[in-house]
């Protein structure tokens, strides 16, 4: 039968390759994403690796996985649960078996089952043969001895061999569904050009793969997934952390300001320092400071002197940076700060995403010390947010703390690449007349505080974090001059919000049921509005991009529906700022596991609040 | 923006003192060694040639940190600790700007200690100026990492048991390309370091000795009183034997690794057998010997220890930036946008 068997048609799928740390499950996952995004499908993507580097082998510690979920529709989620499961040994099985509906396909590589992993992933007895897989479309593969095989020929080393069998999982799945091998196959070239004998080895393990599923019996079906109808244009796939890097070099390269990046390596965010240290010949410079403090503290130098100061981190790093971040507010600098969040408190989860630093966005340091707040939420998204976080910082000499999130920086969508030309100027203007210069005169409409580079002349001036006089900036312990700077400093940022576009709920202008997200849920809130919709309910969704200040009509939105539900991979952190603001009663839905909202809670949530409408007045 | 530093400019008016002088009553105790080290950095400014507006001064948190709001320059008065770390930003982004670092011995040795080695070794160009009275003014005498065993303050009531750390010692270790020391007292001594300090293309650091009148009086006495002080410290002059006394009849030799005080001048050993210093040696070993000398048994070495001509971390910042340029690796925004897994869907635009 092999190549005869006519592919079946399907709208939209979910795999997860899962496999130990050292399996090459990531590149794997990335190299189907970039194969399935290239043949026109929309694409959602959910990378789920351990903290460890190398956990020991076997391990339930040590599994690696990679979700994505690609359609011939719109994507917004990497998908609840997988329709095929890759599992390249028993811990892979024990972690990931539990959350794939029975009826799905699973693929295992027998040879990731001898008596040494099953052990090691405490199976007391072998998965494979003691019945856990009934009811599972079951497809047991020798990937480990059938990758050796093919490889025979191979002038590389037993060991070297078997590492090839990633991409034989991989040409297998290209086969079932119906995917070209020609982007990998000049990824693996490109990749290890220096190294010819593992090129040869990974396109052989590759290819044969492929082969192996035309001819073998064991695959009874093979899919196919159109391309998604996309608006016309130039698409490229984009993670959160490299688009967030392009957005703030765009910001750049549109403000005609130099950009100084301080940082200090930390888990989820260090990509972005990565990314921005590539464009050293754009001039873009990019120091890798000592700490964290350090890290903020040479940024907010660079902006004294000119600069976009940029620095970026996660939440640990944030609660480090807290002093510095209320010296950039008292002597009103531009800068961004970057956070993206993972589990806390502590080290917390550093692998895994969560939302519970926005309280310490808002509120994290000493004194009365307001600051602008903005969340990304979705991959492509966090270009624009990033760009945007510029705009205000530098428009309204603030620092702005960004918020992205490990599911946002890893994961991974079709991103429509905007021309530069398209993209909004920048407008600043740095101070140059002395005639009645004074440090901390301001803009009447603004509040905002004139920017003068050091080097200009006549202009001589000195800042600091002791409180100062409005106006001359010199140092003051006046009672009443402190309280009216400290309510200036708070209206300048609540007016930024006059230049913000209202919150427009996704669905209908009022209803029973607003659902209310922030950052890196978007997808699956958005899902699961559609869906309730589908069932004809009264729900909306609207997802909070500028969390301080907010939309100057969010309070109308929010009473404009009978009944208002917060979501948050937190235990509720903006439900009770809006509680606090607008006096609301709320629904809530809270997550803490490291891991997204998936739709199907989202919608059960969805449902209890409806059913509670009853419940009268909130 | 010129990537050449602060360098002297034909173009820069000529200035007095006073054009460094600020409008801020300046608020600290009357008798405090700051006033001089003030008058000392005024005068100093005023003769290097630099335009008046390329001068920023940044500091931390303590007295010391005050300075930049008497100077007429620009400043910048920052948060404990982290004067190194807003001045290495602010020198990487601006390298057309003459920065210079105020702080103390709480300040840089406590709880900046990070930054102020990472400053040091990675060779920004930014000047520091250590005040170190061995004693936190501020918060009203608490003892400082500088400050001798035994020194009884409200928080060490039974004396201090913190072994003192020593500023050129750690300077010298964080390899900086030019170390020094000078004295509040010591005026035109210290202007001429500052003025060496600012031609100086790379890390600066240097000790002034201050004294704290209310917490610390008298703590540098030794080295600063006109009756005790030509046998308390020893000028470091490059190319020169390790010289002291009031009749310069003492010297310092090195004997293995160990300095011994002998006899030194007419009688004495030979100037040709006396340690001669040498401040641009590659290695910082002998400077961290010297670095190591102390009352009561060694004259306390003043002057410039190190002085040593290497890229700076700014310049090499922009190096690496022209380089890629001429290299032809700019790409344009668009370009790369459009980098990476990439497709067109419908026409192209």
């Amino acid at each position: 039968m092999g190549e005869a068997r006519t592919p079946e048609r399907r709208d939209s799928v979910v795999i997860r390759f899962a496999g130990d740390s050292g399996d090459g499950m990531q590149i794997t996952g990335s190299q189907f994403t970039t194969t399935s995004a290239l043949v026109g499908n929309d694409i959602a993507t959910l990378p789920d690796f351990p903290a460890e580097i190398r956990a020991p082998a076997g391990t339930l510690p040590g599994v690696s996985g990679y979700q994505l979920h690609f359609s011939s529709g719109e994507v917004f989620t990497p998908g609840d649960d997988p329709d095929v499961l890759v599992a390249m040994n028993a811990a892979a099985l024990k972690v990931n078996l539990p959350n794939l509906p029975k009826g799905r396909v699973v693929i295992v590589n027998t040879d990731g089952f001898d008596a040494a992993n099953l052990s090691k992933s405490g199976y007391e007895k072998n998965p494979l043969e003691d019945g856990s897989l009934d009811g599972y479309q079951s497809i047991p593969v020798p990937l480990s001895s059938l990758t050796v095989k093919a490889l025979e020929k191979s002038p590389l080393s037993g060991r070297e061999r078997v590492r090839c069998k990633n991409f034989y999982a991989l040409g297998i799945m290209y086969w079932l569904f119906s995917r070209p091998m020609d982007t990998t196959e000049a990824w693996i070239r490109k990749s290890f050009a220096k190294k010819p004998d593992i090129v040869d080895a990974n396109l052989t393990a590759l290819r044969a793969g492929y082969a192996y599923a035309a001819a073998s019996e064991l695959f009874q079906v093979r899919y196919e997934v159109p391309a998604a109808p996309a608006e016309p244009g130039f698409y490229r796939n984009v993670s959160g952390n490299k688009a967030l890097a392009l957005g703030i070099y765009a910001a750049s390269v549109r403000s005609g300001l130099p950009l100084f990046l301080g940082s200090y390596p930390i888990t989820p965010a260090t990509d972005i320092l990565s990314e921005l240290a590539r464009l050293k010949p754009q001039g873009v410079m990019t120091f890798q400071a000592e700490d964290e403090i350090s890290a903020i503290c040479s940024a907010i130098g660079a902006s004294f002197g000119g600069a976009i100061g940029l620095t970026t981190t996660s939440g640990p790093g944030l609660a480090l940076k807290g002093e510095a971040l209320g010296l950039a507010v008292t002597t009103e600098l531009p800068l961004v700060v970057v956070d993206v969040q993972r589990g806390g408190p502590s080290t917390g989860l550093p692998t895994k995403t969560e939302q519970s630093d926005l309280l310490q966005a808002l509120f994290g340091r000493n004194g009365e010390c307001p600051l602008a707040v903005l969340a990304a939420s979705t991959p492509a998204d966090c270009f624009e947010v990033a760009f945007e976080a510029v705009r205000i910082a530098v428009t309204h000499m603030t620092p702005v703390i960004l918020l992205s999130d490990g599911y946002l920086a890893n994961g991974s969508e079709p991103w429509r690449v905007p021309r530069a030309a398209d993209l909004p100027e920048i407008k600043v203007a740095f101070r140059t007349d002395p005639k009645g210069f004074q440090p901390f005169r301001r803009d009447p409409d603004t509040l905002v505080r004139d920017w003068v580079r050091p080097g200009t002349p006549g202009l001589e001036h000195r800042i600091g974090g002791l409180e100062h006089q409005d106006g001359s900036g010199n140092v003051s312990y006046d009672p009443v001059n402190h309280e009216r700077m400290t309510v200036l400093r708070e209206e300048k940022i609540a007016r930024i919000a006059r230049d913000l576009p209202p919150a427009v709920p996704l669905g209908d202008a009022k209803g029973d049921l607003l659902v209310v997200g922030w950052g890196g849920t978007r997808g699956a809130l958005h899902a699961a509005t559609l869906a309730a919709r589908r069932k004809g309910l009264s729900v909306s969704h609207l997802h909070v991009r500028h969390l301080n200040p907010f939309p100057p009509n969010l309070g109308e939105v929010l009473r404009s529906f009978r009944r208002v539900l917060v979501a948050e991979l937190n235990r509720g952190q903006l439900d009770l700022v809006l509680r606090a603001r607008f006096l609301l009663d709320t629904d809530r839905l809270w997550k803490v596991q490291g891991q997204p909202f998936t739709v199907g809670e989202v919608l059960a949530a969805i449902e209890r609040s409806l059913s509670r409408r009853e419940g009268g007045a909130r | 923006m010129s990537p050449e530093g602060a360098a002297p400019s034909p173009a820069a008016p000529v200035y007095a003192k006073k054009d460094f002088v600020s409008s801020q009553t300046v608020r600290w105790c009357p008798g405090c060694g700051d006033y001089a080290i003030l008058d000392a950095v005024q005068k100093a400014f005023a003769g290097m040639g630099i335009p008046r507006e390329k001068f920023v001064v940044v500091s931390g948190i303590g007295c010391s940190s005050r300075f930049p709001y008497y100077m007429e320059t620009y400043g910048f008065h920052t948060i404990h600790g982290r004067a190194p770390a807003v001045a290495t930003g602010l020198k990487v982004s601006r390298p057309d700007l003459s920065v210079w670092v105020v702080t103390g011995d709480g300040d840089a040795l406590s709880i900046g200690g990070n930054h102020i080695l990472h400053s040091m070794r990675r060779n920004v160009d930014i000047k520091v100026l250590l005040f170190n009275n061995k004693i936190y003014g501020l918060t009203k005498g608490q003892y400082s990492p500088t400050s001798e065993q035994g020194t009884k303050t409200k928080t060490t009531p039974f004396g201090s048991i913190d072994r003192p750390l020593n500023p050129i010692s750690l300077a010298l270790a964080a390899e900086a390309t030019f170390v020094a020391r000078s004295a509040d007292v010591m005026g035109e001594h210290l202007r001429g370091i500052l003025a060496r300090a600012a031609a100086h293309r790379g890390s600066a650091f240097i000790e002034i000795l201050q004294n704290c009148l209310i917490f610390n009086d008298g703590a540098w006495a030794g080295v600063t009183e006109r009756s005790t002080r030509d046998d308390a410290k020893v000028e470091l002059v490059h190319g020169q034997p390790l010289v002291f006394g009031k009749d310069r009849d003492r010297g310092i030799r090195l004997e293995g690794l160990t300095a011994v005080v002998v006899k030194a001048g007419k009688d004495g050993v030979p100037d040709d057998a006396l340690l001669c210093h040498d401040e641009h040696a590659k290695d910082p070993s002998l400077a961290y010997l010297l670095s190591r000398l102390q009352g009561p048994d060694f004259p306390l070495p003043m002057g410039v220890f190190r002085d040593l001509d290497e890229e700076s971390y700014d310049a090499a910042v922009h190096r690496q930036i022209r380089t890629a340029r001429e290299a032809g690796k700019v790409q344009d925004l668009d370009a790369l946008l459009r980098e990476g897994d990439t497709w067109q869907v419908g026409p192209e635009s």
